[in-house]
């Protein structure tokens, strides 16, 4: 393979992986974020504890955590191809993605607010703030920083998992270290692949943790 | 005809642990008036905070019911209770700062909850600031600030719902002794000058004697003493009352050659007697040995007060002498027995009693 069209067979790779991977997380954050508040929110100590809803939404959390996102993944095509009309490419893994990861952002936003100093919501309790306003303006404010740590580790669980859906024919950098590292016997691609993938982990990292130091007011 | 702001009628809190039920507070009934500064005063694990936190349903009574200006807070729901929690600050041992915003955010806080247009939030959270004495770190975070500072933060976001009550809840319990005095000082300008109600939750005698002008000793989840901070020092009927009223009194179990002195006193000076020199002047007035065995001098509310543990003389007649003496310059005192404790014994003419 001559270097111009490996350069373009990555770059379309690296769109295809990043469109994935952000459009995945975002999605599951829309999902996650108010299911981790709602945990934290009805739990026992939570502002308006609800046992029913919580034991309820914790196990359906659990048990999606609980499968391999691969074993996931291909139970899941099936019904993927009847929704969106196809079982590959970019959109079909998208989809996958934030079936599967939905629940671990509910689990990292749950992580994150239990971080929160529970005398600060009760003084927010105190000045007669609605449940509310104390999600939005206490809970969530508060723990921003943490909150924007576990998007990056969220991120970048999710540009792992869209590495792996190109076993299955989920386009991205993953099948192309697939297609021709792999099947193709191209060790070069392969590694060169693996770069382009680390060194996207580590911007997203980077940003999560200069964002998140910059968003911090605790420490100076 | 003083108006009754806070009314607690019949209070009771259990709490269900993995041990079975604990009984927090029992039958606790309470009135404070408009302008009181009242202090609870009890040691760890007596129920005060449970107590004062019922006052705003922090925590959910079991039993009884929570009275704020004719209204009962009991059985209202969160709309209507938390329109008249603005009109009940409260601060915290802890502070309990919004980490993540400065200091003028923080006061800008209850404001905002209230739905005050911005920029009159923002003048009234400065002049707040400036009552506070903390107009320079109007822009620095919690994490920037010392304990006073914070808790000077604290009590402007208190002030900025324009409260009629505020709770404090051991609210100088980690500071050092300094900087309590100054938020104690702070408090009470703010009791004074404002009319704001005060509810000061403390395990510290020194705060109630700077602060509060009533008292309520709470042990094992009830009141067993009430009334004005003057009255309940000088002549506290129970064995808790006295107990907290003895500054060292966790370790002032007497060493034995004190206990065993026979003839003690326990006098106390009211403002009346406090700056009279009594003792050098029965010494000379009776001509008979006087052994001082504790004295302590303390300011409530900045009038003298003090007490003394004093041993007479032996012979009966001239220990019948000081007696008569003290008694014509009208200093109370009480006999206290062989082998026990001066805070053991209750003033002359008070019984024993637990308050019904």
């Amino acid at each position: 393979m001559d270097t111009g069209t490996l350069f373009k067979l990555l770059s379309e790779g690296t769109v295809q992986t990043l469109t994935m991977t952000l459009v995945g997380t975002l999605v599951s954050y829309i999902i996650g974020l108010p299911v981790g508040v709602s945990l934290i929110v009805t739990g026992p100590n939570g502002i308006k504890p609800a046992a029913v809803y919580n034991k309820i939404m914790g196990f359906i959390v659990n048990v999606i955590r609980s499968m391999p996102f691969l074993i996931l993944m291909i139970a899941f095509m099936p019904y993927i191809r009847k929704i969106i009309g196809t079982g590959i490419g970019t959109w079909a893994t998208t989809a996958a993605l934030i079936l599967a990861a939905w629940p671990f952002v509910a689990r990292m936003v749950e992580q994150s607010l239990l971080e929160v100093d529970p005398g600060v919501i009760e003084a927010a309790q105190a000045m007669g703030a609605s449940n509310m306003q104390i999600i939005r303006k206490v809970m969530l404010l508060e723990a921003r920083p943490s909150l924007l740590n576990g998007a990056a580790v969220a991120t970048i669980t999710i540009l792992g998992y869209s590495a792996m859906a190109g076993t299955l024919g989920g386009g991205g950098l993953g099948d192309i270290a697939i297609r021709f590292g792999h099947y193709r016997f191209q060790p070069d691609v392969m590694w060169i692949t693996i770069i382009v993938l680390v060194v996207l982990v580590q911007i997203m990292q980077e940003i999560g943790i200069r964002l998140a130091a910059k968003m911090d007011n605790r420490i100076n | 005809m003083a108006e009754h702001i806070i009314r607690l009628q019949g209070v009771t809190k259990e709490f269900d642990t993995k041990g079975g039920k604990v009984v927090a507070l029992k039958d606790i009934n309470l009135d404070i008036e408009r302008g009181d500064s009242y202090g609870i005063i009890g040691l760890s694990g007596a129920g005060k905070s449970t107590l004062v936190r019922t006052i705003n349903l922090l925590e959910q009574p079991t039993e009884g019911k929570v009275i704020f200006n004719d209204s009962a807070l009991t059985g209202l729901g969160s709309r209507d209770l938390n329109r008249h929690r603005r009109k009940i600050s409260m601060i915290f041992q802890q502070f309990n700062l919004l980490m993540q915003r400065d200091a003028l955010g923080n006061i800008l806080f209850p404001l905002e909850l209230a739905g005050v247009p911005k920029q009159e939030a923002v003048k009234k959270a400065e002049e707040l600031l400036k009552v506070v004495d903390l107009e320079e770190r109007a822009h620095s975070y919690p994490s920037q600030l010392s304990g006073g500072q914070k808790q000077r933060v604290a009590i402007a976001r208190a002030l900025a719902s324009d409260p009629e009550v505020i709770l404090c809840d051991e609210a100088t319990s980690a500071l050092d002794p300094k900087t309590t005095r100054s938020i104690l000082s702070l408090l009470r300008k703010i009791n004074e000058e404002r009319g704001i109600t005060l509810v000061v939750i403390t395990h510290e005698m020194g705060v109630i004697k700077q602060l509060c002008n009533k008292v309520a000793v709470i042990e094992g989840g009830r009141i067993v003493e009430r009334g004005d901070v003057q009255d309940v020092f000088a002549r506290p009927k129970t064995k808790a009352a006295r107990k907290l009223f003895f500054p060292d009194s966790e370790d002032s179990e007497l060493p034995e050659a004190r206990t065993a002195v026979r003839n003690r006193l326990r006098l106390v000076f009211d403002e009346k007697t406090a700056y009279k020199p009594i003792i050098s002047n029965m010494i000379l007035a009776t001509g008979e040995p006087v052994n001082l065995l504790y004295a302590n001098m303390d300011a409530l509310l900045d009038e003298q007060r003090g007490q003394m543990v004093i041993a007479l003389s032996d012979n009966k007649e001239a220990a019948e002498k000081q007696k008569a003496y003290l008694i014509k310059e009208g200093v109370a005192f009480t006999e206290i027995e062989e082998d026990s404790n001066y805070y053991d014994y209750p003033l002359h003419g008070f019984r024993e009693e637990e308050e019904k």
